[in-house]
């Protein structure tokens, strides 16, 4: 799409803008609608649209494969690995009064955060690496060909 | 209802890909009536922004249009009136919209709506039930998440680089 100015343009400044947005509902998930899922959805969508707008190669360079491939598993070990320290710490599994004993409430946001990011970085690996498996197969479709 | 008939009419898969990117706005708009507005930036996100680009994808890894039917379309079509009249019957006995009485809102909600302010403290009711009292149930979720995002990897990436490889081989010899 080396041609299409405006989208590129466009593109240039919604990235950033959505990779701000995922944040937003990321870590403000607490008070309003969203939390890791979405946050994560719209991380990888921020990628996704430039890479179709760009080349994939171009986000690669960002966020190469093995990086992606990498921080899904680190998402979820994120998670679980929350719930085992809770659990060394003589607490139930996944209970968060172990991340501040003194003041169980403060545990429980800790918890629901770090739980949380776990789920976001996973989502956004896993939506990136389903991207790159499908696009990387296929040679790029000409612009006339649509 | 509009959407769903176009979607069936249609023989351009490509039409069809943005038809149901439409009808996932269209339901995610429906979730905000219901007030689930969780769910509906969930059906918002991933259902008319990831999965069309995802549909996308596989478009052009496969042919653009569908091939005529060689079935005629009658025993699919009876299944589907049977089942969509099943559901019609099933909705009858539900509550009716915004019912305070309703089952949903009397079991456990009540007790997560006591609880929940004292014992996290987190503004929003489903981040808490979600990450906190149903811990357990997110982290399968995110496993499975996890997973299909493997799946995918050992299908298709794997694939690609060892045809990859193959081609340089080929060129080299």
């Amino acid at each position: 799409m080396r041609h299409h100015l405006i989208l590129r343009v466009i593109t240039k400044i919604l990235a950033g803008t959505i990779m701000l947005f995922a944040f937003y509902v990321q870590f403000h998930g607490d008070y309003s609608p969203g939390g890791g899922f979405q946050a994560g959805v719209i991380l990888a969508v921020a990628f996704i649209l430039y890479g179709l707008v760009f080349s994939v190669e171009t986000v690669q360079q960002v966020m190469p494969p093995w990086l992606v491939h990498r921080t899904m598993a680190l998402g979820l070990l994120l998670y679980a690995g929350t719930g085992v320290f809770s659990l060394l710490t003589g607490y139930n599994f996944l209970d968060y009064t172990a991340l501040a004993p003194h003041q169980p409430e403060h545990g429980q946001e800790l918890g629901i955060l770090l739980v949380e990011g776990g789920v976001g970085i996973t989502v956004t690996a896993v939506m990136l690496s389903i991207y790159y498996a499908f696009v990387g197969r296929t040679p790029v479709i000409g612009d006339e060909e649509w | 209802m509009a959407i769903g008939l176009a979607a069936v009419r249609t023989r351009s898969l490509f039409a069809l890909v943005m038809l149901s990117g439409g009808f996932s706005l269209i339901s995610a708009a429906l979730f905000v009536t219901l007030d689930a507005v969780d769910v509906a930036f969930t059906e918002a996100a991933v259902g008319a922004g990831v999965s069309t680009v995802l549909m996308l994808g596989t478009l052009a890894l496969t042919s653009r249009y569908e091939r005529p039917p060689v079935h005629r379309p009658w025993l699919p079509l009876f299944v589907v009136t049977v089942t969509g009249a099943a559901l019609i019957y099933g909705t009858l006995d539900m509550p009716n919209f915004g019912d305070a009485n309703a089952p949903a809102m009397l079991h456990v909600m009540p007790e997560y709506l006591a609880r929940e302010p004292h014992e996290i403290g987190v503004p929003n009711i489903v981040t808490a039930i979600l990450a906190s009292y149903r811990g357990y149930d997110t982290l399968g979720e995110t496993a499975v998440v996890f997973t299909a995002g493997i799946g995918v990897v050992a299908l298709l990436a794997t694939l690609a680089r060892r045809r990859r490889r193959r081609d340089g081989e080929e060129e080299e010899s």
